[in-house]
């Protein structure tokens, strides 16, 4: 397995599979972890950065949860464009990307895993799965977890728990993270109702790719704040019991109030929307995301009837600039790219 | 306008106040490098590090300052810049400045409560143990919160006697 293996499907995030998936795009957990004996990153030479990375890489592949299908992508010899597919991919952070020196990612699991190793910390493991399964993503990683734990000494104190590069990311390590499409909410100027909701139980919203994103397509991403004084079960209990319940709930009420209030109004927005992505000629990826959203919201509320929400799913993900390059198998810029990326989704949206 | 000392063009200005008297000057980058105790990236400071430090001098923070961490040479300053410590040791070594950080951080929790890891060797009974401790002690507090002295006390008792077999 390699990564343009990867380039011409949907990954994981975006399957649209999992429950609840009209709402909830996905559920992430992701543990940070270091080794002990090793000084965190910023204190680490560039060969003891070296040697850290060659051990934890070797440790992952020998695992008993890798199999021939993962693969390990050395991050600093790799060409920008495949770095930028792994972000597309939400396999790996912005900062990963851009950072120097001796770094990677492990995928596996049809990229419901991904371990960077050399981030922030040592390792950040991940677990990305489809709709709202918080708990099966818990399971999953408990065990990477473990199995890691088995062969690498984690930097742990009982009373600080695994102790990270952040003081923010002290204790459990964990940053549950469950992204949502509201574009309900949005069009009925409800947005805020999701704030105070993620506000009373100390939950940050951010946008599309994390930290300092916007919210484009109208995706949020509820993540928890602090880590330290509660258990895994318990920060994963406030999203799954308390917050996304009641933002789900939030949205639905919107959708139906749309189709009940201002039916037209609803079909003017996404007709307009399909009607842009089946005509335009150029065309930007803020633009498409937003004329995505409100198509899918059209085909999940059934005013668009004669196309699979597979189909847009993928969209999003395949017109962004690296997976679009890669499909077309050339280097695309400025208004190129936009012709290439029209032409895409015309043909995409007009082969039923 | 021109550098003082040559011909090129200024662009440092400084301004200092020596005995009460303000003395201007306008150098360019190189003839200003030369000058005793000048310092370009402090001289640039980003915005949000001149607020923390303004925040700090304020809130009294900045005074008593732990020192060093023997293991990896990272100072309190040091982390203060960058938001990330260097090395597991310096959680010890910077205990004092750090719990007020984690406290505002973490909704005022100072012990861990989550997954203890199952160390090769297993020196883990301890270990789990502590993290019981810790958790009876957060049980505790919030009964006293909750006026519930009945099971206050009766947490107490199981803390002492946790604590014997730590």
């Amino acid at each position: 397995m390699k990564l343009s293996d990867l380039t011409s499907q949907a990954g994981e995030w975006l399957r649209g599979s999992g429950p609840m998936s009209e709402i909830v795009i996905s559920s992430r957990i992701r543990l940070a972890r270091n080794v002990a004996g090793f000084p965190f990153l910023t204190r680490c030479s560039k060969s003891a950065r070296k040697s850290l990375e060659e051990k934890i890489r070797d440790t992952i592949l020998e695992s008993k949860f890798s199999s021939s299908k993962t693969f390990y992508v050395d991050l600093e010899s790799a060409p920008d464009i495949d770095r930028q597919l792994l972000v597309e991919r939400h396999l790996i952070s912005r900062p990963h990307k851009d950072a120097q020196g001796a770094r990677g990612v492990a995928i596996g699991e049809n990229e419901t895993l991904a371990i960077m190793v050399n981030e922030e910390d040592h390792l950040r493991i991940q677990v990305l799965r489809s709709g709202l399964q918080l708990e099966e993503a818990w399971e999953q990683i408990n065990a990477v977890d473990d199995q890691l734990e088995a062969s690498l000494d984690f930097a742990f104190s009982p009373r600080f728990g695994y102790l990270t590069a952040c003081p923010t990311n002290v204790g459990t390590g964990i940053r549950v993270s469950v992204m949502l499409h509201l574009p309900a909410l949005k069009l009925t100027s409800e947005i805020e109702k999701v704030f105070r909701a993620a506000k009373e139980l100390r939950l940050a919203v951010r946008g599309l790719y994390g930290e300092g994103t916007e919210a484009t397509g109208d995706f949020y991403q509820i993540s928890n704040q602090s880590t330290l004084g509660k258990s895994e079960e318990e920060i994963i209990g406030d999203f799954k019991h308390v917050v996304i319940p009641k933002i789900i709930d939030y949205e639905h009420q919107a959708r139906r109030a749309l189709l009940s209030e201002q039916p037209l109004a609803l079909d003017n927005k996404v007709w307009r929307a399909l009607g842009l992505l089946r005509s335009a000629r150029l065309i930007e990826t803020e633009e498409t995301l937003v004329a995505l959203s409100h198509v899918r919201l059209g085909v999940n509320l059934k005013r668009v009837k004669d196309l699979d929400i597979n189909k847009v799913n993928e969209l999003f993900l395949l017109t962004q600039e690296a997976h679009l390059q890669k499909i077309l198998g050339k280097k695309l810029e400025g208004s190129a790219r936009q012709a290439a990326r029209a032409e895409f989704i015309r043909d995409r949206l007009s082969a039923n | 306008m021109k550098c003082e000392k040559c011909n090129r063009p200024a662009t440092v200005h400084l301004t200092e106040i020596r005995a009460g008297k303000k003395i201007e000057k306008h150098l360019c980058e190189q003839c200003a490098g030369q000058l005793e105790g000048y310092n370009p990236t402090k001289a640039h400071a980003p915005i949000n590090e001149l607020l923390t430090n303004f925040v700090l001098a304020h809130s009294g923070m900045t005074k008593e300052e732990s020192g060093t961490c023997p293991q990896c040479g990272m100072s309190w300053s040091d982390f203060r810049q960058t938001g990330l410590l260097g090395c597991e040791h310096d959680y010890a070594a910077f205990d004092k400045d750090l719990t007020p950080l984690l406290q505002r951080a973490h909704d005022g929790a100072t012990h861990h409560l989550g997954k203890v890891p199952t160390r090769r060797g297993g020196t883990t009974v301890p270990v789990k143990r502590q993290v019981d401790l810790n958790r009876l002690r957060k049980e505790l507090s919030r009964a006293v919160e909750a006026e519930d002295y009945e099971k206050a006390a009766k947490l107490r008792d199981q803390i002492r006697e946790a604590e014997t077999q730590v």
